[in-house]
């Protein structure tokens, strides 16, 4: 298992947009480089298409992956994967995650609570289609999440 | 050549690369070429029944192509395919 690490810039990005996206859950890509560990150099958020239950669920639509896998091509980058916002709820995955979570692919949940950023944890599935948690650092090597 | 682009959650079936290019007529018989040189990604885009998983989309430059001749549609030379995983979840 590889260690997901984001740029200062990369995550606080990531948090001001999960934060202004509350109650809602927000939702995005994110970009790197994938060696001995995961380097995520740049996030780009993507309007979460779930306008029933945006406070429960989120949609990425089809046009918009489409562009986010045209975007690493031409920024000769990894798509990494993708990250979403937990409202009030813990940063884990739920069955959701799980149903519609694709092999080789880091999956980023954050929890914000009261409109604050709580936690933040990555995952990405096993041989068994179940989730592994990936650690989590910032670029100065703090663990930001240990759940 | 028509080409393919291959999700990235599925490189990992297609040593990874990240495109295949082909000759291939329409998009049902891409998608089938596409799985004759990478076996291991066959059961990822069809199902038991040959079909094209429904879970996945497939689009044709920025189009969906429900909207043309669905897995009918011609390829022409420099067209560009898309494979779409469906891409959701929440905390449900």
């Amino acid at each position: 298992m590889k260690e997901v690490r984001f740029t200062d810039q990369a995550i606080e990005e990531m948090h001001k947009h999960l934060v202004a996206s509350y109650p809602h859950e927000g939702c995005g890509f994110f970009y790197g480089k994938i060696g001995d560990r995961k380097e995520v150099v740049e996030i780009r958020e993507v309007e979460n298409q779930n306008k029933t239950n945006p406070e429960r669920i989120f949609e990425i639509a089809p046009i918009d992956y489409v562009k986010a896998e045209r975007y690493a091509i031409e920024n000769d980058l990894d798509l990494i994967g993708v990250y979403h916002s937990h409202p009030d709820h813990p940063a884990v995955p739920s069955p959701t995650d799980l149903k519609f979570a694709q092999p080789n692919f880091s999956y980023v949940i954050v929890s914000i609570v009261k409109g604050e950023v709580a936690a933040t944890s990555s995952w990405t599935l096993n041989e068994s289609n179940k989730f592994i948690q990936e650690p989590v650092f910032d670029n100065v090597e703090k663990q930001i999440t240990n759940l | 050549m028509a080409k393919v682009i291959i999700p990235t959650p599925l490189r990992k079936f297609t040593d990874n690369q990240a495109s295949f290019e082909t000759n291939s007529e329409n998009v049902y018989e891409a998608i089938k070429a596409l799985s004759g040189a990478f076996p291991e990604i066959q059961k990822h885009v069809f199902d038991e029944q040959g079909q094209i998983r429904n879970f996945l989309r497939i689009y044709l430059g920025d189009e969906d192509i429900n909207v043309l001749d669905k897995e009918k549609t011609s390829l022409k030379a420099d067209d560009v395919l898309s494979i779409i995983p469906a891409i959701a979840g929440g905390k449900n």
